[in-house]
């Protein structure tokens, strides 16, 4: 899964996730309007500079009605980035793009078998509309085998991850045991993000989509506190005293 | 359940007495799974040589071959002619765990419920396992199961319904970094994991060797439980009396007690048991000179 570019192409892309604000119209559409015209007198900037999906699982609209709401919407200045929950029979051309695979906010992504929901992880779940920095923290080791994916944002190990383990975040990784398995922070394109360890014997560090494997890392910097952080599209390591 | 079998022809030796099953939610039984993912290192020499020390003082012991297709528990207990039903016979309801279980020649407490041979491991069902353990948890102080290696079927359920394990590590990094992997798994696929509890973690290494471990042509033991982060249960130094054991049919710590492998696992059976027994370090045979060897080596 690690699409990996190290020299510069001339043409790259990149997947990327952001954080978009889900507005979810309930019948009928117009007093639904109303409330939002409510929210804006309230504030006025509330949906200022938001990327904004619209979803339409609760109400059922022909392509004209939609046209009609997103022209409603806009005139509010609310831009509407992409429609989620209806039939793509009902699309047509001029609407915003469809979008797909969309996922509460603050969920952390399991891959590779296991997943470890640990109570961290789960308490920032349980209330997306609470504005809480997005961190996940894992407090028992991380064993070979486990993949722990968290794209919302750093992740914090307090043992250490084992060889043939793997850690991906969206931020940045935090290790205060051992790192011997896989590291990839920026994971969605964050090329400030960077990666810090007690002690590094990583088999692969990676940042955004540039990595090293273990090869790479100097002797002298091997089973030392480190971090590693991004410079011009190169990976840097440095030991941390 | 009843206690005597159509087919015990007298060779076949596993009715209970009425003592045995009036056991009944009286003691805490105890399952473990002896696991660690990599094969060859030594699981099944364990789980016979552990059941052998346990059973010696008295203890009801139950030892589980789960390596449904390739077992080797019974030869190494030495019941390989015994054997007449084996654990998919009781998932299946084809016989009675009375039938099926195996009592030891030498120690009368300790017996084995046999794999199949030929059978494979997609015979085992989760819910018959569950029925197996939880009659053996009725008449049995310890039950040991006995996980065949990978992560696949076979090994998860062995591990599903344990209480504790003992996770067999030899000291090299490839069947470390399997452990690491298998410890993981005890963590979030057990029965007790996914009841939010946690299953009691050994490591027991195997096949330490004193002089190649001085030459640092080993891992050293901090180096494993620094990697493993598991409490340690005991080191079996390698040894020429654990292959020769196996041979006979007999655990090591029926076949030579005072081996320095079966010391070492009486010790570990001991610490099982909630003992605290000092740990050493064996350096097999001639001590001294073997320290002193070592050290020159270095």
């Amino acid at each position: 899964m690690l699409s990996i570019v190290r020299q510069r192409n001339s043409l790259m892309f990149r997947p990327r996730s952001y954080m978009a604000l889900a507005i979810t119209p309930k019948p009928p559409v117009v007093d639904w309007l109303g409330e939002i015209d409510a929210q804006l007198e309230r504030s006025e900037s509330f949906f200022a500079g938001q990327h904004v999906a619209l979803d339409l699982s609760a109400v059922n609209l022909s392509p004209a009605a939609i046209a009609e709401l997103v022209v409603n919407l806009e005139e509010r200045n609310i831009r509407v980035l992409g429609i989620e929950g209806i039939d793509p029979a009902k699309w047509q051309a001029g609407l915003p793009p469809i979008l797909r695979g969309g996922r509460a906010n603050g969920t952390s992504q399991p891959s590779g078998g296991i997943a470890r929901a640990t109570p961290a992880a789960a308490a920032a779940v349980t209330d997306p509309q609470k504005h809480q920095p997005a961190s996940l923290m894992i407090r028992d080791p991380v064993r070979s085998g486990q993949s722990i994916v968290f794209t919302d944002g750093d992740v914090t190990v307090l043992g250490s991850v084992g060889s043939g383990a793997e850690i991906i975040a969206g931020g940045s990784i935090h290790i205060y045991g051992a790192l011997r398995g896989r590291a990839r922070a920026g994971a969605t394109g964050n090329t400030s993000a960077r990666i810090f360890c007690h002690r590094v014997e990583a088999e692969l560090l990676a940042i955004d989509s540039c990595y090293i494997t273990a090869d790479d890392i100097e002797d002298r910097l091997r089973c030392q506190p480190a971090q590693a952080w991004l410079e011009d599209g190169t990976m840097q390591i440095s030991a941390m005293n | 359940m009843p206690a005597r079998s159509g087919m015990a022809r007298g060779r076949h030796d596993a009715n209970f007495g009425d003592e045995l099953r009036q056991r009944k939610v009286v003691t805490m039984a105890q399952v473990l799974v002896v696991t660690s993912g990599k094969g060859g290192v030594g699981k099944t020499t364990s789980t016979a040589s552990l059941g052998a020390a346990l059973a010696r003082d008295g203890a009801k012991v139950a030892v589980i071959d789960f390596d449904v297709g390739l077992r080797n528990l019974d030869l190494v207990l030495g019941a390989e002619r015994r054997v007449v039903f084996d654990l998919i016979n009781v998932i299946n309801g084809v016989a009675k765990l009375s039938q099926a279980l195996i009592r030891d020649k030498r120690l009368e407490t300790l017996y084995l419920l046999p794999a199949s041979q030929t059978r494979d491991k997609d015979a085992l069902s989760e819910e018959g396992v569950a029925k197996v353990i939880e009659e053996l948890r009725t008449k049995f102080d310890w039950i040991i199961c006995d996980s065949p290696a990978g992560i696949e079927r076979g090994a998860m359920l062995a591990m599903r319904y344990a209480d504790a394990a003992i996770i067999v590590t030899n000291p090299e990094v490839s069947s470390v970094r399997d452990s690491d992997r298998i410890i993981g798994l005890l963590d979030s696929k057990t029965r007790k994991a996914e009841r939010g509890e946690r299953v009691e973690k050994h490591v027991l290494i195997t096949r330490y060797n004193s002089v190649r471990a001085a030459r640092g042509e080993m891992l050293s033991i901090n180096d494993v439980l620094e990697i493993l982060s598991t409490p340690l249960l005991g080191i079996i130094p390698e040894s020429q009396e654990v292959l020769r054991a196996s041979n006979v049919g007999s655990p090591v710590t029926l076949n030579n007690p005072l081996s320095a492998p079966a010391r070492a696992y009486f010790d570990a059976a001991r610490r099982l048991k909630g003992e605290s027994v000092p740990m050493v370090v064996p350096s097999e045979g001639r001590g001294i000179f073997n320290k002193l060897f070592a050290r020159k080596a270095a």
